[in-house]
């Protein structure tokens, strides 16, 4: 199946050239058989890249080990769940599955404007197809995954324990399909500039993808917070590293894309800044596979070595210098057709948040390229942590959570001020009184100004949304008479843009709460507790109660179980373990291999509230026993060889049995030296964190999320349909009865 | 060994024939819209959410009446506007 699996990718890279040459002649001629030829050349990259894939996932499955990247991270001991997903924790498997993506999604768009954007659409395959051949490239020549190995080995070296956790299954994926979405308006866009068919056209077919762009890329990123939190046991769950920042930065430019379209698309205004922010995030998306895959930055995210940095740095540089080229070239098509009428009115309030958007991806960047600029310009890599982020990113982040509530409650083009006291006096109201009560509030938030300032704005931004909620079902029932959970669900189905995006709101409000309140008022102890001792973390009490060993196929959990309560009354039981995966390294001995820190994760234990997380760890040192595996080591480094001579003359049946018993044996040893961790327990670290509102966190993305999915939902053809103008237009303008419009609410 | 190199040929067959078809037509029927009037319609489409926006705008309070008006009046005009280039775009071909 390798050789078959080689072939599909050279097929597969020979279509995509063949693909390019054909759009682009069929572009520049007006001979359609070549642009057909070449949207199905993409159509054909899709049917390789997905054969091809799944050759690979059959390999994982059956833990084939001849294939070398199945024995470098999987292995017969690996859940099947995370064999699947493990095709993609290697560099080799990571571009395949990048190529696999981009066809589809590349598929996708073709397939939906077959029929439109007839100039256009030949330039966007040949930039789609330019992406294939570059990624089908770089797993042909520098990272193939069919390469095999004449003699494998009998057991493959693993996963990598971190990222035996869920939210690998579909982490990566989520990533890697934000970031191929993102190239599709990024090829539109090329394909407009190259035409100088900047009209709404372009917009209109990939708006869509750009917001699925928003909406994947923005489930990564959560499902990367959630591990982090749940799974690298350090507390937190965003570290500003490189990697994380990388996902950010396409994000924050993409949020900042699909607002400024807006005003594209009833104003005519902000083309070349429309423009430069989707080339701009097509160009950060590259940037963050290229973090993610060449470890060129430190990150405790990146799994891949860096042999794949000077194609990245030429592409990367090919995108630049390209777009700005093509934006300097069609800047007279780019001018604005109308002026911003008030700095009060939705689009001025876009254009800030814009600015800010813009202004947070210059922060990040800035922050994260800084070892390399550093380094490019003294010789010294210069690392700066969590702490330079947050003078520039928090006051950002207030201004961009205030615009977020003004957005909704204010009107286009201008606004008068009777407008303004009538739409901001009960979500001002609501923002200062949250202010203030938490301002006097015993205990409260006083003494964290940001944080009190975030839960302000919150309070205002959930009550304009709510408010906005409720004006409109009140002007549903008012035309259809409805109970309000009719009128509700009926206003949210034909209005899905404007509600999805109010309600993303009101997540990104109750998603920041979440992290004002745990990033400010966080309590976290460092101890070291034998059994039966307590610490004492923000009022609670938590006593190790017992210690706990668990042997399995896979793993070496060592644990204890935590009781918590606070005032003398029961709160809960957690239990935190840390586990002990066996690794390949043949110098750690035949026992030693099972206790291998490096080999190791951490397993949370954690009581998620709403009012409060607690959260713990503890940190098992396997040190403890290293007389006891020492000695293991030594009795089964002097007895298998001596077993395994005479299995060697034995018939394969009786041979086996030998060495099953010889592995038992082993089991055994590990068992009972795994034992004494309960029976001769030792004092041990833990991390015990206090947390208020992290909960907060993940509903607001489950919020941000569901008003995501609102709104990228088809509109029902219902509402669609066009009809005639209800109220009937004022009298100076005699409005022809042709122009239609959509039924109204 | 000799089965893979019969399914690499068969695929490889099979993708040089998709890919090439419209190839070895004599021509590729075409019904595509042409590129003003795909832009015009989707500046039309992009008028109507406008129009629809301001209506709700006006009912759940951000536009008074008499901005309302004047707001619905120039939207309709910019609406006819596009609709009269439309209509040139679809008479010009022909």
């Amino acid at each position: 199946m390798a050789l078959i699996g080689r072939a599909l990718l050279i097929m597969a890279l020979g279509v995509a050239v063949f693909g390019i040459g054909a759009s682009i002649y069929g572009a520049r001629t007006g001979l359609r058989e070549w642009v057909v030829a070449g949207r199905r050349s993409v159509y054909a990259l899709a049917g390789l890249a997905t054969l091809a894939f799944a050759i690979l996932e059959d390999a994982f499955f059956r833990s084939d080990f001849s294939f070398n990247v199945v024995a470098a991270h999987s292995s017969t001991t690996t859940p099947t769940f995370y064999k699947l997903a493990a095709a993609w924790s290697s560099q080799e498997g990571s571009l395949l599955l990048w190529v696999f993506l981009l066809s589809l999604w590349s598929s996708l768009i073709l397939f939906l404007t077959r029929r439109r954007a007839r100039e256009i659409a030949p330039y966007a395959t040949a930039v789609l197809l330019g992406f294939g051949a570059f990624f089908t490239s770089l797993a042909v020549f520098y990272a193939n995954p069919f390469t095999t190995s004449a003699n494998p080995p009998a057991e493959g070296a693993g996963l990598d324990p971190l990222l035996l956790h869920p939210s690998m299954m579909i982490h990566p994926p989520m990533l890697y399909s934000g970031y191929t979405l993102l190239t599709i308006p990024f090829a539109f866009a090329v394909g407009a500039l190259i035409t100088g068919r900047l009209g709404a056209e372009w917009i209109s077919l990939t708006r869509r993808f750009a917001l699925a762009a928003w909406l994947f890329l923005g489930i990564g990123i959560l499902l990367g917070a959630r591990w982090s939190y749940t799974e690298l046991g350090w507390g937190g769950y965003w570290a500003w590293d490189p990697v994380e920042n990388a996902a950010l930065m396409p994000w924050l430019c993409i949020t900042a894309f699909i607002h400024s379209i807006m005003i594209q698309e009833k104003r005519g205004m902000l083309k070349i800044w429309n423009v430069s922010l989707v080339l701009a995030a097509g160009t950060l998306s590259i940037l963050g596979t290229f973090l993610v895959r060449s470890g060129i930055l430190d990150s405790i995210h990146a799994f891949g070595a860096s042999t794949l940095g000077v194609p990245f740095v030429i592409l990367l540089g090919v995108m630049v210098i390209g777009s700005i080229g093509l934006i300097v070239w069609r800047r007279e098509l780019l001018r604005s057709d109308a002026r911003l009428e008030s700095l009060l009115s939705r689009e001025a309030i876009f254009l800030f948040q814009n600015l800010v958007l813009v202004g947070m991806v210059f922060v990040v960047f800035w922050i994260t390229f800084f070892p390399l600029i550093s380094q490019a310009l003294t010789g010294t890599k210069v690392s700066v942590g969590p702490p330079a982020f947050r003078p520039f990113i928090v006051p950002l982040a207030l201004i961009l959570v205030l615009l977020s509530g003004i957005g909704p409650i204010i009107a286009w083009r201008r606004v008068t001020a009777a407008n303004l006291r009538r739409n901001f006096a009960l979500p001002v109201a609501a923002g200062l009184i949250t202010f203030f009560v938490l301002l006097f509030w015993p205990g409260g938030p006083s003494s964290r100004p940001f944080a009190l300032i975030m839960f302000a704005l919150a309070g205002f931004v959930l009550t304009s949304v709510a408010q906005e909620l409720w004006r409109g079902v009140a002007a549903r029932r008012a035309m259809t008479h409805d109970p309000v959970p009719l009128a509700f669900v009926g206003l949210i189905r034909r209005n899905r843009r404007r509600y999805g995006g109010y309600i993303v709101h009101a997540g990104l409000a109750v998603l920041l709460v979440g992290v004002a309140a745990s990033s400010s008022f966080q309590h976290s102890q460092d101890v070291i507790l034998s059994p039966g001792q307590t610490a004492h973390v923000d009022g609670y009490t938590i006593r190790d109660v017992r210690p706990t060993a668990s042997v399995t196929d896979q793993k070496i959990a060592f644990g204890a179980v935590l009781n918590v309560s606070k005032g003398g009354k029961h709160v809960t039981n957690v239990t935190t373990t840390r586990n002990f995966y066996p690794s390949q390294n043949p110098s750690d001995g035949l026992v030693g291999k099972f206790f291998d820190t490096a080999n190791s994760d951490s397993a949370v234990g954690l009581d998620a509230g709403l009012r409060r997380d607690i959260w713990t760890v503890i940190n098992v040192d396997p040190t403890h026993l290293a007389p006891l595996i020492n000695q293991g080591n030594n009795v089964f480094a002097a007895y298998a060889p001596q077993v395994m001579t005479k299995a060697a003359k034995l018939p394969p049946a009786q041979a086996r049995q030998l060495m099953n018993s010889l592995w038992a044996e082993r089991d055994l040893a590990v068992t009972e030296i795994a034992r004494r961790f309960v029976t001769h327990p030792w004092p041990t670290e833990f991390l015990l964190i206090v947390d208020p509102l992290v909960t907060w966190i993940w509903l607001g993305a489950l919020i941000i999320g569901g008003g995501g999915l609102i709104a990228l939902w088809p509109v029902p053809k219902l509402a669609r349909r066009r009809v005639r103008a209800p109220v009937a237009p004022p009298a100076p303008a005699p409005a022809p009865p042709r122009v239609p419009v959509r039924e109204p609410v | 060994m000799s089965v893979e190199y019969l399914v690499v040929f068969a695929i490889l067959f099979a993708v040089v024939a998709f890919v090439t078809a419209p190839l070895r037509r004599a021509h590729v029927a075409t019904e595509n819209v042409p590129a003003t009037l795909a832009d015009l319609e989707a500046a039309r489409e992009a008028k109507y959410r406008e129009l629809r926006d301001a209506e709700l705008d006006h009912r759940t309070g951000k536009l008074s009446d008499a901005d309302y008006e004047e707001l619905d009046r120039t939207l309709r005009a910019e609406a006819i506007e596009i609709l009269h280039g439309i209509d040139r775009a679809t008479i010009e071909p022909q």
